[in-house]
């Protein structure tokens, strides 16, 4: 968020003194103190635990990369990370895509506007959990979709994902997609809004089709948008875990496992802190894989520009 | 991450949503168990009536969720320095580390007040309860896992006679799948398919092969033939359930108890969902405790457990209410109305239905075993869990899934 609204204009006339502008230091001091206190305390805290073998109480014996070698030999794991590459990959793409064109489609105009967006962004209102049990349910095989594609006639029609191994990954996927993409519209929606009708006009002028417009034109000035749109995605990913539990509960077998869910499990049912602080280190390293070169990029390339 | 982080936010919003008050008159104990469904409710109610006729009171402090959720809260609880009274927990390894950490309070003048250690049957139940010699924890219940539940509908549809032991009932699962009826409901959740592994292992491999993996933990016990023997039995059953699309355990139940489905493995808490809907038992359905073959049953169940008080009050309160748990009065309301077997083999429960009496009959038999909750710890537990459910759910192959056992078994502490 803090990167989209980056006004530009005023890093002209930046403060150089430490102790300029004071009284602003001085009361954000409580935000930076809970940040290095909380998240990187917390975190260093996590991370040295992780080298234990901690059980229900956390200890200080260390074991060196036990957890770690256990951990990745765990079937259970390995199958978390599949699961969470795929549901991710599909979910920042499609959400993107679904979120831009329904914004588009908005933005052309178009009468009860303001009745769509309500709807679009209502699956937003719910939490995680009605959405995973609402879903549940309308993927039933006995009472929901499959039953009422049935009941018109299509007496061959097999849709239960929920119940397939292979599958069931797309089930929350849908799921999600369903929950995440009204925000993500909305978002772009004040992307757009913001993009000068100037702007139109010229490429109206030039003769540029709608299409070829947003593509070339207007989704390049939306960078900022698009970043923040990325940003709120993927942390949404990563936090995966509440949608599982109640949609699927992690089943059938193992095939919709996620890896916020191996750590809680790991940490509060099995009472092996050692491992869950293990598994957690592993997300916080993938994080940190994909933003470092992003903050590079994104800071970086701002200094040269 | 910042997952500790937010298990302490957890236990201190906890701690200031339940601070309680004593009041002069009486002591109010505030209790933490997880028995929310309706005949859980209504035996623990037998436990808050009798001690409020001690002149005491009894603060209920249900948490809903299945224990995996309660336990963690109850945990955090007791580490933040905000302990209830007394807490459910399953005995066994659970609490082996509030203990040693010295947060439990200990019973052992209590138990030898009582003389428990001659009126509870099995013995076994009290030693889970014991940590160097001293007792920890008051065993309320037994309940076992080695059960199979058979639907009398669906056989009749089939033209069957109702299998008595496990052998028969493979043998009749074909005739089953050809009369369009399920041969087995399984819940496709871990634990469960865990259960019906423990069951069908102890049936097939026998007692002796059982006690060396689960008690001795002998992995090489574990890659003998006899295991070979239970995991191709396991791997046949999980053919019979193959098209088993319920996840929880209550609805696979379900299945058995309106004859879609031949039989289910749980344990005999599935019996509360037979009562609900009305069936008799010899009637509408059967019961086979250690699938027919082996009538042993396992001695898991529910504990409850003190947390160490500064106020000595409370402290002597808590030690009355230990001693009230294990009274013959309040063990039979109790385990009458959660249909599981009482702790204590001096007392009457002739008003039990046929299940119990074949359960109270295995017990003073003496055909135990310790549960899977003393044997092994959590962590073990659902390593096993994991795996299981791996193995029910996909294609795995048999000697694949015993020698993934045997590693864990061999890694078990």
């Amino acid at each position: 968020m803090t990167v989209a609204s980056d006004p530009p204009t005023h890093s002209q006339k930046r403060p150089r003194r430490l102790f300029k502008n004071w009284m602003a230091k001085l009361a954000s001091l409580p935000m930076i103190l809970t940040a290095l206190v909380v998240f990187v305390g917390g975190t260093a805290w996590t991370v040295t635990y992780s080298f234990t073998g901690s059980r229900m109480l956390p200890k200080t014996n260390w074991v060196g990369f036990d957890q770690y070698e256990r951990l990745w030999s765990t079937d259970r794991w390995i199958i978390s990370i599949k699961n969470l590459a795929i549901y991710g990959g599909c979910s920042m793409i499609l959400t993107l895509l679904i979120g831009f064109t329904l914004a588009a489609c908005l933005d052309r105009k178009i009468r009860f506007e303001s009745a769509f967006r309500s709807i679009f962004l209502y699956p937003f209102a719910l939490s995680f959990v009605v959405t995973g049990l609402a879903w549940q349910w309308i993927l039933n095989p006995d009472f929901g979709l499959q039953s009422v594609v049935r009941d018109w006639g299509w007496t061959s029609f097999n849709f239960d994902p929920l119940n397939n191994p292979d599958i069931v990954i797309f089930g929350l996927l849908i799921a999600g997609i369903w929950q995440g993409s009204g925000l993500i519209m909305c978002i772009m929606l004040a992307g757009l809004r913001g993009i000068d009708e100037d702007i139109w006009k010229a490429t109206k002028v030039d003769g540029i089709s709608t299409i070829k417009t947003y593509v070339v034109v207007i989704i390049p000035m939306m960078r900022p948008v698009f970043i923040t749109a990325l940003v709120l995605i993927a942390s949404g990913i990563i936090k995966l875990y509440d949608l599982v539990v109640a949609q699927t509960g992690g089943g059938p077998g193992l095939s919709s496992e996620v890896p916020a869910k191996y750590v809680i499990e790991y940490m509060f049912r099995a009472q092996n802190l050692g491992q869950g602080f293990a598994a957690s280190t592993m997300m916080l390293c993938s994080v940190v894989i994909i933003l470092i070169p992003w903050a590079y990029l994104e800071f970086g390339g701002r200094k040269r520009g | 991450m910042s997952k500790i982080l937010k298990s302490a936010l957890l236990g201190t919003a906890l701690t200031a949503a339940t601070a309680t008050s004593v009041l002069a008159e009486g002591v109010e104990l505030e209790v933490t168990h997880w028995w929310t469904s309706g005949g859980e409710a209504a035996a623990v109610s037998k436990f808050a009536e009798a001690w409020n006729a001690t002149g005491n009171t009894w603060i209920d402090g249900a948490i809903a969720g299945s224990g995996g959720t309660a336990r963690p809260i109850i945990i955090s609880r007791i580490l933040g320095g905000d302990p209830m009274a007394a807490t459910q927990l399953n005995h066994g390894r659970q609490a082996e580390e509030l203990i040693e950490a010295g947060l439990l309070l200990d019973l052992t003048d209590v138990a030898e007040a009582g003389g428990w250690a001659d009126i509870v049957n099995p013995s076994s139940l009290l030693d889970a309860c014991t940590l160097d010699g001293k007792i920890y924890c008051v065993p309320v219940n037994i309940h076992s896992a080695q059960w199979i539940w058979l639907s009398h509908a669906a056989y009749e549809n089939a033209g069957l006679d109702v299998p008595t032991d496990w052998h028969e009932f493979v043998a009749s699962a074909p005739a089953l799948e050809e009369a369009g009826t399920l041969p087995l409901a399984m819940g496709q959740q871990g634990w469960q398919q865990n259960i019906a592994f423990g069951a069908i292992t102890l049936a097939v491999a026998g007692q002796d092969a059982w006690d060396e993996v689960n008690i001795n933990k002998n992995a090489d016990a574990a890659r003998g033939p006899e295991y070979t023997a239970a995991f191709e039995a396991v791997a046949a059953a999980r053919a019979f359930a193959a098209d088993s699309n319920v996840q929880d355990w209550n609805l696979a139940t379900n299945m058995v108890i309106t004859g879609a489905a031949g039989a289910q493995i749980m344990g005999d808490w599935a019996q509360g969902e037979f009562a609900v809907a009305e069936q008799v038992e010899g009637e509408d359905y059967s019961c086979l405790p250690g699938l027919g073959l082996n009538p042993v049953i396992d001695t898991g169940g529910d504990a409850f457990y003190f947390p160490v008080n500064d106020d000595p009050e409370i402290t002597a309160a808590q030690k009355e209410l230990a001693a009230l748990l294990i009274s013959p009065e309040a063990q039979v309301a109790f385990n009458l109305a959660k249909g599981s077997l009482p702790v204590r083999g001096d007392i009457d429960l002739s008003a039990a239905n046929g299940c119990m009496q074949k359960g109270l009959e295995i017990l003073a038999n003496g055909g135990v075993l310790p549960s899977g909750d003393i044997s092994f710890s959590q962590d073990t537990t659902l390593q096993i869990e994991d795996l299981m459910a791996q193995f029910w759910s996909s294609d795995m192959s048999a000697a694949d899934a015993q020698a993934a056992y045997a590693q864990l078994i061999e890694d078990a502490d």
